[in-house]
């Protein structure tokens, strides 16, 4: 029995929602008041910036035939950025990156605040759900050969990506600051030194000095909550502008229709 | 010199390399009818000029810009990466009377490495009399192994019965002087300086020791320094310089 992926539902085209009947004293009814209220809205901020047009052609692109449900996975990456970003700012609320702090706040993020164990359970998981998602991504674009001319610009900031993923998850896994937290990271800085020259010199600055110290924690709090998101961010939406900008790639099994070749007609 | 930033200023639109004959502004193109009509020189040329006025001002501007920038970028930089060159003091402490050391055995002592972090900045070494069996050409009266594993710090454990230090990680061990008699670790564990004050033993700063024993300012695990090695993992500025 053949595996299919199950065809994604389509939409009929979008009819106008006929106008209700005028009530017979003239009233109109509070739905289309309310309606027109919001597009009235709609229209004030696109008079002044344009943006139904942009946002219309960023949707209703076109896109390649034989496009699948594999090309969803950087929507599903980037998805999974948000999460994390959104849990992140929440547990940051609780969170103090002091080391005599860190672990006592994290237990009390987990049993005392409210929803506190799913918010840190969102982002605990949500960081293994992000990598599982870069790779497949990636994998999805390496089998489609979607990384080849003019896409390999495209390809090069996704690898920084992906290493920036990687470096969130290295700096995050020492906050909740307890045994593993700490001699992970003590194991994961000392392999960042094995690099030769510039390797002792990088412990040092991730250590901030020659040994695991006050500041560590909260070196560690900075990268992982404002320096590499922002990075993460940034590069994201250059990630997007130029998949936009140069669309998409059909699937590697559909080939491109030749017009039929010539016959030489003899005279 | 003048000629080339007109074509700069005005790329395509001249043609050729911009070199007008004298008095020549802008309605040369009859006698040349390949060329195309050139726009009249800006305000303020004159013959000879080796800077337009908007080269000039346009330099200025991102010349201010950059500066501007860099006022920013620079000192944030340098307090990032500030720790990597500072050489951190590291106190001498108290770890017991002579007495309670023999030469034949270690006796575990705890300290603190750094303090501030509370029970996270201590760490444990062990400690013996100098042995001549076991140690020549070491100076200090006291032996003080530390237990930082040398592949990737681990806290390595003196295991009395065999005679070893042993890695719960990945399998380290090393023999009764630190030396490494199998797994991954790339260099003999590391040491501690120590001397006797006010009758007590103290243990002053790390340092590391290759296949020979031979003292080297201290490295972190995973950084071999026999031969060429110790020139690909350089000593640090964080740490204090050790001879021989």
């Amino acid at each position: 029995m053949a595996l299919r992926i199950p065809k994604p539902p389509l939409p009929g085209r979008r009819k106008p929602p006929p106008p209700s009947e005028p009530a017979a004293n003239g009233e109109v009814a509070l739905k289309d008041q309310a309606a027109e209220v919001g597009a009235g809205i709609v229209g004030w901020v696109d008079e002044r910036t344009g943006a139904a047009g942009f946002a219309k052609g960023q949707l209703f692109r076109k896109v390649p035939k034989g496009t699948n449900w594999f090309y969803t996975l950087g929507s599903a990456t980037l998805f999974a950025f948000l999460s994390q970003a959104v849990t992140g700012v929440f547990l940051a609320m609780y969170y103090d990156p002091s080391p005599d702090r860190a672990y006592d706040s994290v237990q009390y993020i987990t049993n005392e605040v409210f929803l506190g164990d799913i918010v840190r359970g969102m982002h605990r998981w949500g960081a293994t759900v992000m990598i599982v998602l870069i790779f497949l991504h990636m994998g999805r674009t390496f089998f489609f050969g979607a990384y080849k001319y003019p896409r390999e610009l495209n390809w090069v900031i996704g690898v920084v990506l992906l290493v920036l993923t990687l470096g969130m998850g290295f700096t995050g896994y020492l906050l909740p600051f307890d045994q593993r937290s700490f001699w992970a990271t003590v194991v994961g800085v000392n392999i960042n030194g094995t690099a030769p020259v510039l390797g002792p010199y990088l412990s040092d600055f991730l250590r901030a000095g020659p040994e695991f110290g006050a500041t560590t924690l909260s070196r560690f709090y900075a990268i992982h909550m404002l320096l590499i998101p922002l990075l993460i961010a940034a590069l994201i939406t250059v990630h997007l502008y130029l998949v936009v900008k140069l669309g998409t790639t059909a699937p590697p099994w559909l080939r491109a229709k030749l017009p039929e070749p010539l016959e030489k007609e003899s005279v | 010199m003048a000629d080339h930033t007109e074509t700069e200023r005005r790329p395509g639109k001249t043609g050729g390399d911009g070199n007008f004959p004298a008095g020549d502004r802008g309605d040369g193109a009859g006698r040349d009818a390949t060329r195309r009509l050139a726009k009249p020189k800006p305000p303020g040329y004159f013959e000879g000029e080796t800077m337009t006025r908007r080269a000039l001002v346009t330099g200025g501007a991102l010349a201010a810009g950059g500066i501007a920038s860099a006022a920013i970028v620079l000192p944030a930089i340098g307090f990032a990466l500030g720790p990597v060159f500072e050489e951190e003091d590291f106190p001498w402490q108290d770890v017991g009377p002579p007495g309670r050391f023999v030469d034949d055995n270690y006796t575990p002592v705890t300290f603190s490495m750094v303090t501030d972090v509370g029970e996270a900045g201590k760490t444990l070494a062990y400690v013996r009399r100098r042995n001549p069996d076991l140690d020549e050409n070491v100076p200090d009266e006291f032996v003080a192994i530390s237990t930082r594993c040398a592949h990737l710090g681990c806290p390595v454990r003196w295991v009395g019965p065999a005679q070893r230090f042993v890695c719960p990680c990945h399998g380290g061990v090393y023999d009764a002087r630190g030396q490494v008699e199998g797994g991954p670790p790339v260099r003999p564990l590391d040491r501690f300086k120590t001397r006797v004050q006010n009758g007590q033993v103290q243990i002053g700063p790390r340092y590391s020791v290759n296949s020979d024993l031979k003292r080297f300012s201290a490295r972190d695990p995973g950084q071999p320094i026999d031969g060429l090695w110790k020139y690909l993992y350089p000593k640090r500025f964080t740490v204090p310089s050790v001879s021989g």
